[in-house]
């Protein structure tokens, strides 16, 4: 197995298993609110599958990336809309 | 941005069980085959996180052999439109380095299954996942160890999902299946003519001994400020609530049919219409798998294969698979029956629960008019960024709506995409 390597959730470091996706980093951080809805309520992942778009993202400065999909990378800076 | 174009004999688009086992098909009978699919890796949802080191067997028969099938593997290729250009047919995909422009001959549309899911007051609560959703999460590093999870709604999956969520470290709370055991135990009995099958069942059972599990309950209340803590559950006499970190609640699967439509594949029954070529109306197309109808990766497998030969023009040893494909529509049509959805979950809606989640369209709001089209002008339902495809399947239950026109692109799309023309 390949070594853990680092990536940043709105600033704090968390270390993720090769394999990880953005989504599970966020989680790992311990973030449970990944955008916000229109009204301001709060939405995280719902369909794990790149259907719903709940899980939205911004990834290395790139808004609407969708974390549910998406491989983290060493270095990798992910922010939600917290 | 680095546009790129390709030209195949065979497209296929997806690569869950029927899309590999598609292309395996076409690549084998010496044609040049691209298999497209939107995420980092092979094997769909259903075997999601098989591909470094397949354990499930049918995963461990056919990963491999689709590496060894001299096929082109698009991944993080995102279909959004056609880019047809007089007789050469193409598909225009996104893909994270820049957009693409893919020229096929024959295409095989292998777009599979999503979770349905219905609202009830909580259900936009983080935490509050689909279960096929969630651990497909986890398979990619979600964390659930130690946490409390609720599995429920509907469908074979619950009892798949629980286990291996819990093989995963996660305290399943209990696993609430909406249809009466009455039902299901009947589906156990059909499962006798597939004994595959029913060894999958014992072996999961097997694994859940322990875990409550009950039939005839459904969630009518998720409960949290920023995220899930509890959901209340029902058997339609009783309420009661059960604390957790984690609701994990789908109803079963529905097909993706947003690209067949916009390539004009005609439809029947809510699927895919194919014929025994699995060939759709439109020319030189072919759909396989659960978009012709939900029947797991058995069936998948078949119809992959009979659309790859027969799009390669292998009549014969399409042929030769016709019968095992009729056996798995058995099965099919077997679930369809069991997991039929039970009438009160049309009604777990309140007022003011959202109804459509990305435009935040309370289920009020959209009940007062009498057609989806209506809904969809005068109250953005449907038309944020899923387009549809969340609420859509929502309505087509609750209300009897189809939400019809498909428009490109099929998924959002950044503008230098929409905007490109690659050549082949």
């Amino acid at each position: 197995m390949r070594k853990a390597f680092q990536v940043r959730v709105n600033g704090k470091p968390v270390a993720v298993p090769p394999g990880t996706v953005a989504a599970a980093a966020v989680a790992l951080a311990g973030e449970t609110r990944f955008r916000r809805s229109p009204q301001g309520t709060p939405r995280g992942p719902l369909c794990g599958m790149g259907v719903c778009m709940e899980c939205r993202v911004t990834i290395n400065g790139r808004p609407h990336c969708l974390s549910c999909q998406t491989l983290c990378e060493a270095g990798m800076e992910i922010h939600t809309d917290a | 941005m680095r546009e790129s174009a390709f030209q195949f004999d065979i497209v296929i688009v997806g690569a869950g069980p029927a899309g590999l086992a598609a292309a395996c098909a076409a690549a084998e009978s010496g044609q040049r085959v691209a298999v497209i699919d939107n995420t980092p890796w092979l094997g769909g949802q259903i075997w999601r996180g098989e591909q470094a080191n397949p354990v499930l067997p049918l995963a461990r028969e056919w990963l491999p052999r689709f590496l060894r099938a001299r096929v082109t593997w698009l991944d993080r290729t995102t279909v959004i439109g056609t880019g047809n250009e007089g007789n050469v047919r193409a598909l225009l995909a996104e893909h994270p380095d820049g957009p693409r422009k893919i020229v096929w001959n024959k295409l095989i549309l292998a777009t599979g299954a999503r979770e349905l899911f219905l609202p009830f007051p909580g259900w936009t609560l983080p935490g509050v996942l689909g279960p096929g959703g969630l651990l497909s999460l986890v398979k990619n590093g979600w964390p659930v160890a130690g946490k409390k999870v609720v599995v429920a709604g509907t469908g074979p999956l619950l009892l798949a999902v629980a286990d291996g969520l819990k093989q995963h470290g996660a305290n399943i709370v209990c696993v609430a299946e909406q249809a009466a055991r009455g039902r299901v135990l009947s589906l156990g009995v059909q499962l006798l003519r597939f004994p595959a099958k029913l060894a999958q069942l014992a072996g999961l059972k097997a694994r859940l001994a322990g875990v409550s599990q009950r039939y005839g309950v459904w969630p009518v209340r998720a409960v949290g400020r920023e995220a899930v803590e509890a959901v209340e559950l029902t058997d339609g006499r009783k309420r009661w609530t059960e604390a957790c970190d984690l609701l994990a609640c789908g109803f079963h699967l529905v097909p993706n049919l947003e690209l067949p439509g916009l390539l004009g594949c005609a439809l029947a029954h809510g699927f895919v219409r194919v014929n025994e070529w699995q060939a759709t109306g439109a020319e030189g197309i072919y759909c396989a798998g659960e978009a012709t109808g939900i029947g797991g990766a058995e069936g998948a497998l078949l119809e992959g294969r009979i659309a790859g030969y027969a799009a390669a023009g292998q009549l014969a040893r399409a042929r030769a698979l016709f019968a095992p494909r009729a056996a798995s529509h058995r099965f099919r049509a077997a679930l369809a029956g069991t997991f039929r959805l039970r009438p009160e979950l049309k009604s777990l809606a309140a007022e003011d629960t959202t109804f459509c989640r990305c435009e935040d369209v309370a289920f009020g709001r959209v009940k007062a008019f009498a057609h989806g089209r209506a809904a969809k002008l005068l109250t953005r339902c449907g038309m944020g960024a899923c387009q549809g495809r969340t609420c859509g399947a929502a309505a087509k239950i609750i209300f009897g709506w189809e939400f019809e026109s498909v428009r490109p692109p099929v998924l959002p799309a950044r503008i230098n995409s929409l905007l490109a023309q690659p050549k082949a």
